[in-house]
């Protein structure tokens, strides 16, 4: 079973919902937490785990080999990303546009492009307290995000239960995130950016035929739009947060709210038994 | 002409609160809302928009089935694994064209590909350039890119003093894309350690693109502890903390009633955030001098 935790906006308390979903179910069956937010990872603030593997991450990029380059500009044709320019004597190299997808080395007439490799970033592994732990970080200054997210799902078991920490936002680095999974959890807060950003992340789980469910934080504050709109579209409230000066200053010390609050831990196994239920009922549907 | 964006790393930390609010408090600018994955701006400046535009971006493989002679290469060669039982799927497209160039059969057609739209609009405060990614879409970086020239050209003809950019959360390709070759970014942060941690990344990355940057503690008192840090932190990195403002709900109330906060109250967050716009321009000012 993946559970991916997601919102559109950030900042809604998606690390708050991951980290302690997967700190409730680390206390009774095996549970992994992949932390895909490689652009700001904060997991790992919370779980503190002991890392026991690191492995850095590249894309393939092209290498020239001047010997045989001819300067035709077959490359920088095929390029769809613009990453190659082909001068009269010079062949320019851009790493940062290069999406890796080899057309160049490929499509080389001369065989002068070999494969290189280019450090976008790194994935380590470890575990806390039984819950295995996986994140990924993106270098500083790199673009490709997605790169790093797929290898950090790579590390996914098919062991327990997987909760995997989305971005925010509703592009590739999302996608990437929450494709494949089972569930996507989309935690938002009730106010119209809140809500306006929940619809988003709802289209986008929809495009991906991802079941979704709704949880709702701050409770409290703001109006019922989030409330009125998953009525409509027929999106289950799963769980709700109420906004109290505790439950942030726990956060803001890195600690989650199952551990620091445990009376908590009952709500985020209901929590999980409900997408369990959820999952299994659409299952059986779609196996008739 | 300057150039400010308003950057955070963590999302949540109150960066499009306080764009709203600047938006009432400066004076001959232009307002770019550079978040086109999740763009809230619009929500708190309510723009009737002028001018609507397609954003064409990259292209697509598509497979002639008639053409198509099932060997396989193309699922073989795709990096993006984006090609199975000889059909295209268009969400893992990163229409690269190697199939298109490979194929035997010539049974591949790319298409360009809608990834959005972008918009200019008038508002109270003056004009707004925003757009709207597609869902599932690449490219928001350069989309980014188009709403930052945009603004720069309605800045020029209209001879405006200051382009303000709301910007995504995130360290990756549409927060360059907003921060390369701005004139100053303000990091709004809060007193968390997750705030702390992602704080440092955007640091970094203002550090690495050159751009000088200012740092705001939003939410100060939820921890001050944790809000004493950072100013260590800024101070051993020689940034600026032009402004701590207090958690309140007025916020939330503001935007609930569509209005940026300093329209909406004049209490302590309004205070807060009109002596930080001050700090800022004279920041700038002296900047330039």
């Amino acid at each position: 079973m993946i559970i991916s935790v997601a919102s559109g906006k950030g900042g809604t308390g998606k690390t708050l919902v991951a980290t302690s979903l997967a700190y409730t179910l680390g206390k009774t069956g095996a549970v992994q937490l992949l932390d895909c937010d490689v652009e700001e990872p904060n997991d790992h603030i919370f779980m503190k785990p002991s890392i026991t593997s690191r492995e850095e991450i590249c894309i393939t990029i092209p290498q020239l080999k001047e010997d045989r380059c001819t300067h035709c500009g077959k490359c920088a044709e095929v390029c769809a990303y613009n990453a190659i320019a082909v001068l009269s004597e010079r062949v320019l190299i851009f790493p940062e546009l290069c999406h890796g997808c080899g057309a160049c080395i490929y499509l080389c007439p001369e065989k002068a492009l070999e494969e290189g490799k280019k450090k976008i970033g790194v994935v380590e592994s470890g575990s806390s307290d039984g819950i295995r732990f996986t994140h990924g970080r993106l270098a500083i200054g790199e673009m490709m995000s997605p790169a790093v997210i797929k290898a950090v799902k790579t590390r996914a078991t098919n062991d327990g239960a997987v909760i995997i920490d989305v971005p925010p936002g509703t592009s590739c680095p999302v996608v990437e995130a929450i494709r494949g999974s089972d569930f996507c959890l989309l935690v938002t807060e009730p106010t119209p950016f809140g809500l306006n950003d929940l619809a988003l992340a709802v289209e986008t789980a929809r495009i991906l035929d991802i079941p979704c469910g709704v949880v709702l934080n701050r409770a409290g504050v703001g109006n019922e739009g989030v409330k009125e709109y998953c009525q409509k579209e027929n999106i289950p409230i799963l769980l709700t947060i109420p906004l109290e000066m505790e439950i942030a200053r726990l956060y803001s010390r890195g600690i989650t709210l199952a551990e620091g609050e445990p009376q908590w831990q009952s709500e985020f196994a209901a929590l999980f038994n409900k997408i369990e239920e959820m999952v299994h009922e659409r299952n059986r549907r779609t196996e008739r | 002409m300057k150039e400010i964006v308003v950057l955070s790393g963590k999302g949540g930390t109150g960066k499009t609160s306080i764009v709203g609010s600047f938006a009432v408090l400066s004076q001959r600018k232009v307002l770019a809302d550079c978040d086109v994955d999740a763009a809230d701006l619009h929500l708190l400046l309510n723009p009737k928009v002028k001018e609507r535009h397609e954003f064409w971006s990259g292209q697509v493989a598509f497979i002639d089935s008639e053409r198509c002679t099932q060997c396989g290469l193309c699922q073989d060669m795709c990096h993006a694994a984006a090609i199975t039982d000889f059909k295209v799927d268009t969400i893992s497209c990163e229409g690269c064209g190697l199939c298109y160039h490979l194929c035997p059969a010539d049974a591949i057609i790319m298409k360009d590909r809608l990834s959005g739209h972008w918009f200019i609009s008038d508002t109270r405060y003056g004009q707004l350039v925003h757009a709207r990614l597609g869902i599932a879409q690449e490219n928001s970086g350069k989309l980014v890119a188009l709403v930052r020239q945009q603004a720069r050209q309605i800045a020029e003809k209209n001879g405006l003093d200051c382009i303000i950019s709301d910007g995504p959360p995130g360290i990756g390709c549409p927060v360059i894309s907003s921060l390369s070759g701005a004139n100053l970014a303000l990091l709004v942060t809060e007193p968390t350690l997750s705030g702390m941690h992602d704080l440092d990344r955007i640091v970094s990355v203002c550090r690495h693109f050159g751009v000088p940057a200012m740092v705001c503690i939003n939410k100060y008192d939820i921890n001050e502890s944790n809000t004493r840090q950072i100013e260590d932190y800024c101070g051993a990195n020689k940034i600026d903390v032009v402004s701590r403002i207090p958690f309140d709900n007025t916020v939330t109330e503001a935007l609930v009633h569509g209005l940026p906060v300093v329209e909406y109250s004049d209490g302590r967050v309004s205070q807060a955030i009109n002596s930080l716009w001050q700090r800022i321009s004279q920041g700038y000012d002296n900047m330039n001098r």
